[in-house]
């Protein structure tokens, strides 16, 4: 049994049939080919899978797919445009806030999310944005004063 | 030396932007056309023998397109002890509750799934060995009784008939000697538990069998060539026609050092010819089936004069090493290497025993059995410190390793860090001045910690690398020292820079493809700054020497009086004169049209030479058995709070001996990770294990750090030169993470005064100390 679902991916229009029991992350990866959201855990506990939907950071791999339908949703590859890289993710490369890189595009949009709902969070509200997502080689330092330097560039 | 220009600048990493996009791929993200998908049916007895398997049904299913059971493998294959098949076979046992007995690819994961669960096994369940030192008894179920006939390394000494697959034994000295003359003598016990490496990304590896018998591998692994070579064992394939690919790794910690579910994928992939067959582990699989980090019961006598000076040590270490020890008998062997500690020790005993379990596959992780040891060192040393009335800091200061001292093994040490690593942290956790304390129920104070690690690889191992110049004055460096996120990808092209004389953005790093990139043993031990670093200068001294070589023929000047400089090769006298380097990327050209000198490209390859094994019987050092030691100390603050048992760490400082250090904002990066790396192993992180089974296979169950328990940390380096590094570089990665946990253990000693021989330390088990 298939499901229609339409939502908008990126600013796209998608339409698609999918099974009931499929997730958002299998939809995103599997049938649409974007790969920037990752699979730490596919249980909700890691924030590989972190996209924004409907302005609110989520786990893909615990939201199934025909909740999908009317949604919008944004994952790494919308955050740059036109090849010119956001100022959080320059942030992201100036301050080395990444290693392996596997946790950041779950990171990003953690941040992205929060930065758009509270342009100058303190350091407390970053570590509560970002305590979802798990990080096994930075060690947070860097990808917290990388959200901060970003919220800087916010402007007042 | 000459000023250095691009050694030692924080260039932001190569491959940061592919990251921070999403585009950087790796294995899971690859998809191929046709691509079928892989699971696994999994053993779950601890140890039992395997009486039959029947596959009938699942073959029966539509869309299965193979199904492999045990049979399936002729030899044995291991990186140093050869003593597993992929897969248990029937007549065999499966040896940890979890192995692998049979496999499917189907169409989609859901019918490969359904397939394995059809597939009907038959086991008749042994006595396990659940405990190391239950193990090492002469009555313990033996777990691989054919251990004397298995291909090992020569400088392994499996013990047959018992668990035991390597003993390590150092006698430096004499200790008994020591101990008789010793003012007090003491005995400290402690035990480590498995963990795991929690990369953020599973391990994961498709597979595709071309009809010409050519094996394409896109493996999620550390080291390709180790990988090739395995596979090249286990199934009789020639090197030539395996291909091992690995791109972009989502973290390693040494989890992704050896060959794991590879093995599993591939006979798949022979049954299903011209089509990729992918297996992706679960994060339950990870846990269970990729390589935990070995348990260790450590036992240390010490010989100490009243004055503080250490007069000999005796150490026992068991470890837990598993159902299979291919990887282990080696960190077993580190532990021995590595176990004075960076202290100068005249006589230094050490028994480091490798034992088999019905436990998850012991394996590398980061710091390769010194993070292990160095709980027990190091609070051994704090424990002394204490009975004896000395301080902790003079202690470390009377016995530290200086330069011209010898090694627990006796090699004499010209480089030696330690002292000027341990001042620093003391200076900024200002380890003399007692914690301000804030509140009566939460304790706060400080603890220090050293250590130590050199890289464990075999004396020979070899590194090569690649670098190819373009018309256009860009390069390509090719080498399979792999990024893991160390790296690695930014490293490498800024050491190769600094040779040429040209920005590092302009040599792009190529990696991970065994047809492609030239041999590197392996991207563990940090040793790929070292090792793969030497290759990649020799790689540019060489083209830097082919280029001046064109040049005195083109500039008509001598090779001597000429360099490279910014993109030029330039005469050192008269500086006007000079020619792009670019114009020689073909070799140059006469005025009558010849040719000569051919396209640029240099070789490099490393082995570092006289680097010797130690002696087989006592252990000793004739001369160099390390290639390097890395030094470098922790101190921290934490706050215990009496009522909940709730320790948080405040404050982290470190300092180590990198030597010259090639990108100080990767350097620290690296330090920053490894501090809270430890501190989740000191407080929160056990693989919690029950008559051989994995208790808490998720991050429910399994808690790793989070933002929300990062303490403020302080990342230091000394350097003192490695006189065969390039530039003077050493590794780091691992050593960094060594002294964390014992650091955090020392300053919960130093707040309630109670000591914790065996971590993680939980609230519980503070809450249970406390107790009146
Ligand atoms: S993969 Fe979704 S939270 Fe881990
Ligand atoms: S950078 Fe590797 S998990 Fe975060």
């Amino acid at each position: 049994m298939k499901y229609q679902i339409r939502f908008t991916l990126n600013g796209e229009e998608q339409e698609l049939y999918v099974p009931a029991n499929y997730t958002m992350l299998r939809v995103l990866r599997d049938e649409l080919n974007f790969m920037g959201t990752k699979e730490g855990c596919g249980a909700g506990e890691c924030g590989a899978c972190t996209v924004i939907a409907d302005g609110r950071p989520v786990n893909a791999c615990i939201v199934l797919a025909p909740e999908m339908d009317g949604m919008s949703i944004e994952t790494v590859e919308g955050l740059a445009k036109d090849g010119r890289l956001t100022p959080l993710q320059e942030a992201f490369v100036s301050h080395a806030a990444l290693q392996c890189g596997f946790c950041t595009p779950g990171f990003l949009m953690s941040a992205t999310a929060l930065l758009r709902e509270n342009p100058h969070p303190a350091r407390e509200e970053i570590i509560r944005a970002i305590s979802g997502n798990l990080c096994r080689c930075t060690g947070y330092v860097r990808i917290i004063e990388a959200i901060e330097d970003a919220a800087r560039d916010n402007g007042q | 030396m000459d000023q250095l220009k691009h050694i030692g600048k924080s260039y932001t990493r190569s491959d940061a932007v592919n990251k921070v996009t999403g585009s950087a791929e790796y294995v899971d993200d690859i998809r191929l056309p046709r691509m079928l998908y892989a699971q696994c049916v999994r053993s779950p007895h601890a140890h039992a023998k395997i009486l039959s398997v029947d596959t009938a049904a699942a073959w029966a299913m539509p869309g299965v397109r193979a199904v492999i059971t045990g049979e399936e493998y002729p030899n044995r294959a291991g990186l140093y002890l050869e003593d597993r098949y992929f897969m248990a076979k029937a007549g065999d046992t499966a040896k940890y509750r979890g192995e692998a007995v049979a496999a499917v690819a189907a169409e989609t994961p859901e019918i490969a799934q359904a397939a394995c669960a059809a597939i009907r096994v038959e086991y008749e369940v042994l006595p396990a060995v659940t405990n190391a030192v239950e193990g090492m008894k002469a009555d313990a179920p033996v777990i691989h009784p054919e251990l004397g006939s298995y291909k090992v390394a020569p400088i392994f000494y499996p013990k047959p008939g018992t668990n035991i697959s390597h003993h390590y034994v150092l006698r430096k000295g004499d200790f008994e000697v020591a101990s008789f003359q010793a003012d007090r003598v003491f005995t400290h016990k402690y035990y480590i538990p498995h963990v795991q490496h929690v990369p953020m990304e599973p391990h994961g590896c498709i597979a595709r069998y071309d009809p010409d018998g050519k094996l394409t591998v896109w493996a999620s692994c550390q080291s390709p060539y180790a990988v090739r070579q395995a596979l090249s064992v286990a199934f009789g394939l020639p090197l030539h026609k395996i291909r091992v690919i690995s791109q972009a790794v989502g973290g390693g910690f040494g989890a992704k050092a050896g060959t794991t579910l590879e093995g599993i994928v591939i006979p798949l992939a022979r049954q299903c010819q011209g089509r990729p067959v992918k297996l992706v582990y679960s994060r339950e699989d990870e846990f269970i089936n990729a390589y935990v980090r070995q348990g260790m019961h450590a036992t240390i006598t010490t010989a100490m004069r009243a004055d503080g000076k250490i007069l000999g040590v005796h150490n026992e270490f068991i470890w837990d090493g598993g159902a299979y020890t291919e990887y282990g008998v080696n960190i077993t062997k580190a532990g021995g290497w590595g176990s004075a500690g960076p202290y100068d020790i005249e006589n230094v005993w050490t028994d480091s025993y490798c034992v088999y379990t019905n436990h998850p596959v012991g394996g590398p992780y980061r710091g390769f059995g010194m993070c292990e040891i160095h709980f027990a060192i190091e609070q051994n040393i704090d424990q002394i410190a204490h009975e004896m009335g000395l301080s902790e800091v003079e202690i470390r200061r009377i016995n530290a390793l200086c330069p011209g001292g010898h090694t627990g093994m006796g090699e004499k040490m010209d480089v030696a860090g330690y002292a000027e690593c341990l001042e620093q942290v003391i200076r900024d956790i200002e380890y003399d001045v007692p914690s301000v304390q804030v509140s009566p129920t939460k304790i706060r104070a400080k603890g220090i910690a050293g250590g130590w690690k050199s890289p464990s690889m075999p004396t020979n191992a070899g590194s090569s690398a690649i670098l190819r110049m373009n018309e256009d004055g860009t390069f390509f460096l090719m080498s399979s020292g792999q990024e893991l996120g160390q790296g690695a990808a930014t490293v490498l092209p800024q050491i190769a820079a600094e040779v040429l004389s040209v920005p590092p953005h302009m040599i792009a790093f190529v990696s991970g493809d065994t047809d492609h990139t030239p041999y590197e043993w392996q991207t563990v031990a940090s040793r790929t700054t070292y090792c793969a670093g030497n290759a990649c200068k020799l790689a540019a001294e060489n083209l830097r020497d082919k280029l001046l070589d064109l040049a005195q023929i083109k500039m008509g000047a001598v090779k001597r009086d000429l360099e490279l400089c910014d993109g030029y090769i330039v005469h050192k006298i008269y500086p006007e004169r000079r020619i792009p380097m670019k114009d020689l990327a073909l070799g140059i050209t006469f005025d009558d049209g010849s040719g000569y000198g051919g396209p640029a490209i240099g070789v490099g390859t490393f082995t570092l030479e006289n680097n010797i094994n130690t002696d087989k019987k006592t252990g000793v050092a004739t001369h160099h058995p390390a290639a390097f030691w890395t030094m470098g100390a922790n101190g921290v603050e934490v706050e215990v709070d009496t009522e909940t048992g709730h320790i948080k760490v405040l404050k982290m400082c470190s300092c180590f001996d990198a030597g010259k250090v090639i990108n100080p904002a990767l350097f620290c990066a690296q330090s920053e990770g490894a501090m809270v790396q430890a501190l989740g192993t000191a407080l929160f992180e056990e693989l919690k294990l029950k008559d051989g089974k994995v208790l808490n296979p998720s991050f429910v169950d399994y808690k790793i750090p989070t933002a929300d328990d990062m303490p403020e940390l302080i990342p230091k380096f000394v350097e003192y030169a490695e006189p065969t590094g390039p530039y003077g570089a050493r590794g780091a990665g691992e050593p960094l993470m060594v002294p964390g946990a014992p650091a955090i253990a020392n300053a919960v000693f130093n707040a309630i005064g109670v000591r914790f021989t065996k971590m993680p330390i939980t609230p519980e088990d503070v809450l249970n100390a406390l107790k009146p």
